[in-house]
């Protein structure tokens, strides 16, 4: 494995400068990286530049200076439509609460990334309800008669994981987690890494799970913490 | 496209209650629009259906569109009558084909009665050159028969044989100041036109005098109840004076030159007119309020047009969320501004198309009773051209209203990104 190659890297970041107009730069990373398939923990305190971050990596930012990467995609000389297309076919995201769209079943959330993309409808094949199921049920909803429940029936635990299946519906390359825990408890919180951990990696996805709390690192391959890499250095 | 319509859709049926009103605001708006514009077509078509087949129509002078109104449409009163010598001059002219002489200003019921003859059976056309047609019985024979509208046999319940007693004026129940020692009998029941004539009672022109002997000036005489019905019969009945006159012409290549010279009488001033050219008259001075009234209710329809505006601009502060979510499974800002877009422009298609269907089924409610009592026929006025413009009219001004909403949604969504803080 070369470490430097563009297509072993899912994400690569290198000399990254970004500020929202009129402020102080936020982020200042020289270099941050995510292997393919890779499970990495980003530490990051609310403040840290993460949501910026994230926000970049997820093409709905461009920055100033620097390289940013996805799959060998160099995001920052691409058009704002073709970086939505590589989010469309290629990421899947969970944020930390309120992911699902109120007015869409189970069902219909979890497939709601296919509608966006031809490249993971086709690699779902006809039955997308079925994948949803199956999703599901790898992700511990078995129970069928929540499929067809509203999204604001459910408990807040069951929502992330209705999140999990949707972000690794269609077997993205990647799957970005935002504090997708923060409002669980201890014991789901766990269960709920163990997982999406799994199931990435069993669809070969890799994970940056992005998160405050330093105790979820043992869970991971590899831990960064964002404060360290970011010379911007704004405070919490 | 097909994913973002059901999307749109799935968002409407979530947020039904509000839409539902704003649903109905447009729909209400369609509704009137509509309804002003078949009633404005149907009152159009109805008068311009009510007279077919005269070329002229005299009168004493007055203004063209009074004597129409009150010639063929029974409304108002003549100011002033032709004499009968002169109705007699020009019935014999040479240019004129047929004449019918008609006598108004009596009632009964709250129907007009109208004094004719013979040839207004004959030469009496409406619609597309439609005669009349006797639904039972016949004309009148006797001085005391009269032939009576459909409206007029159906709301009073009258039928061949019936009695009817003429009141003097137009009031309705004139009991005491009436003719009731002069009852008369119906022989004939016409078969319904769409037109005044179903409330109109006929007799004939003799009859019309004789209701009036003891009447002759103006008030009743005290010895008016003693003259006896055989009295009544002998005397001279021949009319003094008429209301007005139909007249059909030999060659319809004279009309103005006949008109000019009924104009210019000598004897006796008379005016005569085009029934066509008084009708475009009377549409001129009711276009004012016509296009005032339509120019109002396009103005409700803008209102309503905005209401969906801004029920979807203050929808999306909470539906932020919702944009973000959408934006990080992918979607582009073209989707989000097509999502709002769609949803505008289907509350718009939907309100109007309900508005349709409102303004249609109060046409099958409502039409019946227009007709009866204005004589303005909705029937003819089904689901036409003018519905489909509205609808798409409408769906088109709601898609660019939605366009404003969908601006502030795809602007707000490529500067929240991904992150949107609650």
């Amino acid at each position: 494995m070369l470490p430097d190659a563009p297509s072993t890297d899912a994400i690569r970041v290198e000399s990254l400068r970004f500020a929202w107009p009129g402020h102080p730069p936020v982020l200042d990373i020289d270099r941050f990286t995510l292997a393919r398939g890779e499970k990495l923990f980003l530490r990051g305190p609310s403040g840290s530049g993460k949501s910026t971050l994230l926000g970049l990596i997820a093409g709905v930012l461009s920055p100033e200076t620097g390289t940013i990467e996805v799959l060998g995609n160099g995001m920052a000389a691409l058009s704002a439509a073709k970086r939505d297309r590589i989010r469309a076919d290629h990421l899947g995201v969970i944020f930390q609460m309120f992911n699902l769209v109120p007015y869409l079943s189970v069902t219909g959330n979890v497939t709601l990334p296919l509608h966006f993309s031809p490249a993971r409808r086709a690699k779902v094949g006809k039955d997308t309800e079925g994948e949803a199921r199956r999703l599901l049920g790898r992700l511990g909803l078995t129970d069928e008669t929540l499929l067809d429940r509203r999204v604001s029936d459910l408990s807040v635990g069951q929502q992330q994981r209705v999140a999990a299946a949707r972000a690794l519906m269609g077997g993205p390359d990647i799957v970005i987690a935002d504090e997708p825990t923060s409002a669980l408890d201890a014991d789901v919180r766990d269960r709920f890494i163990e997982l999406l951990s799994e199931e990435a990696g069993r669809t070969g996805a890799a994970l940056l799970f992005v998160s405050h709390d330093a105790s979820l690192a043992r869970q991971f391959d590899r831990a960064v913490d964002l404060s360290e890499i970011n010379r911007a250095g704004v405070s919490a | 496209m097909k994913a973002l319509f059901a999307l749109a859709w799935k968002s409407l049926l979530n947020r039904r209650a509000s839409v539902m009103l704003t649903l109905l605001a447009v729909a209400l708006s369609v509704a009137l629009f509509l309804g002003v514009d078949k009633a404005r077509t149907g009152a159009r078509e109805g008068f311009g259906h009510t007279i077919s087949g005269t070329d002229l129509i005299i009168g004493a002078p007055t203004g063209s569109v009074n004597l129409l109104l009150y010639s063929v449409f029974r409304m108002g009163n003549a100011t002033a009558e032709i004499s009968w010598p002169t109705y007699q001059e020009l019935a014999a002219r040479d240019d004129i084909a047929w004449t019918v002489p008609i006598s108004l200003g009596d009632s009964h019921r709250g129907f007009r009665v109208m004094g004719t003859d013979h040839a207004y059976f004959e030469h009496y056309q409406y619609g597309r050159g439609q005669p009349l047609r006797f639904a039972k019985g016949v004309e009148m024979d006797d001085l005391f028969d009269a032939v009576i509208g459909a409206d007029v046999a159906r709301e009073l319940g009258y039928d061949i044989g019936s009695p009817l007693v003429l009141s003097h004026g137009l009031g309705k129940a004139d009991f005491g100041s009436g003719h009731e020692n002069r009852p008369f009998r119906v022989v004939g029941i016409l078969a319904p036109t769409g037109t005044p004539v179903d409330r109109t009672v006929i007799v004939s022109l003799e009859a019309i005098t004789a209701i009036h002997v003891g009447w002759e000036t103006g008030a009743k005489n005290p010895l008016a109840d003693t003259i006896t019905e055989d009295m009544i019969r002998s005397f001279n009945l021949t009319p003094k004076t008429i209301t007005a006159v139909y007249a059909g012409l030999k060659r319809k290549g004279t009309i103005l030159r006949t008109r000019r010279e009924i104009n210019t009488n000598k004897s006796e001033p008379l005016m005569a007119i085009i029934p066509g050219e008084a009708l475009a008259e009377l549409w001129s001075v009711t276009a004012m309020a016509e296009r005032a009234l339509l120019a109002v209710s396009i103005f409700v329809i803008a209102v309503g047009v905005v209401s969906i505006l801004t029920s979807i601009l203050t929808s999306l502060n909470e539906r932020r969320r919702e944009m973000s979510i959408l934006r990080a499974v992918g979607a582009r800002p073209g989707h989000i501004f097509g999502l709002l877009t769609l949803e505008a422009g289907l509350i718009g298609f939907l309100g109007a198309l309900l508005g349709i269907v409102i303004v249609h089924v109060l046409i099958l409610i409502a039409g019946p009773i227009v007709m009866q009592r204005y004589g303005i026929s909705l029937g003819g006025t089904g689901p036409g051209m003018t519905d489909l413009l509205t609808l798409l009219a409408v769906t088109g001004a709601s898609l660019l209203a939605g366009a404003i909403p969908a601006w502030a949604a795809f602007r707000r969504s490529l500067a929240d990104g991904l992150s949107v803080k609650l």
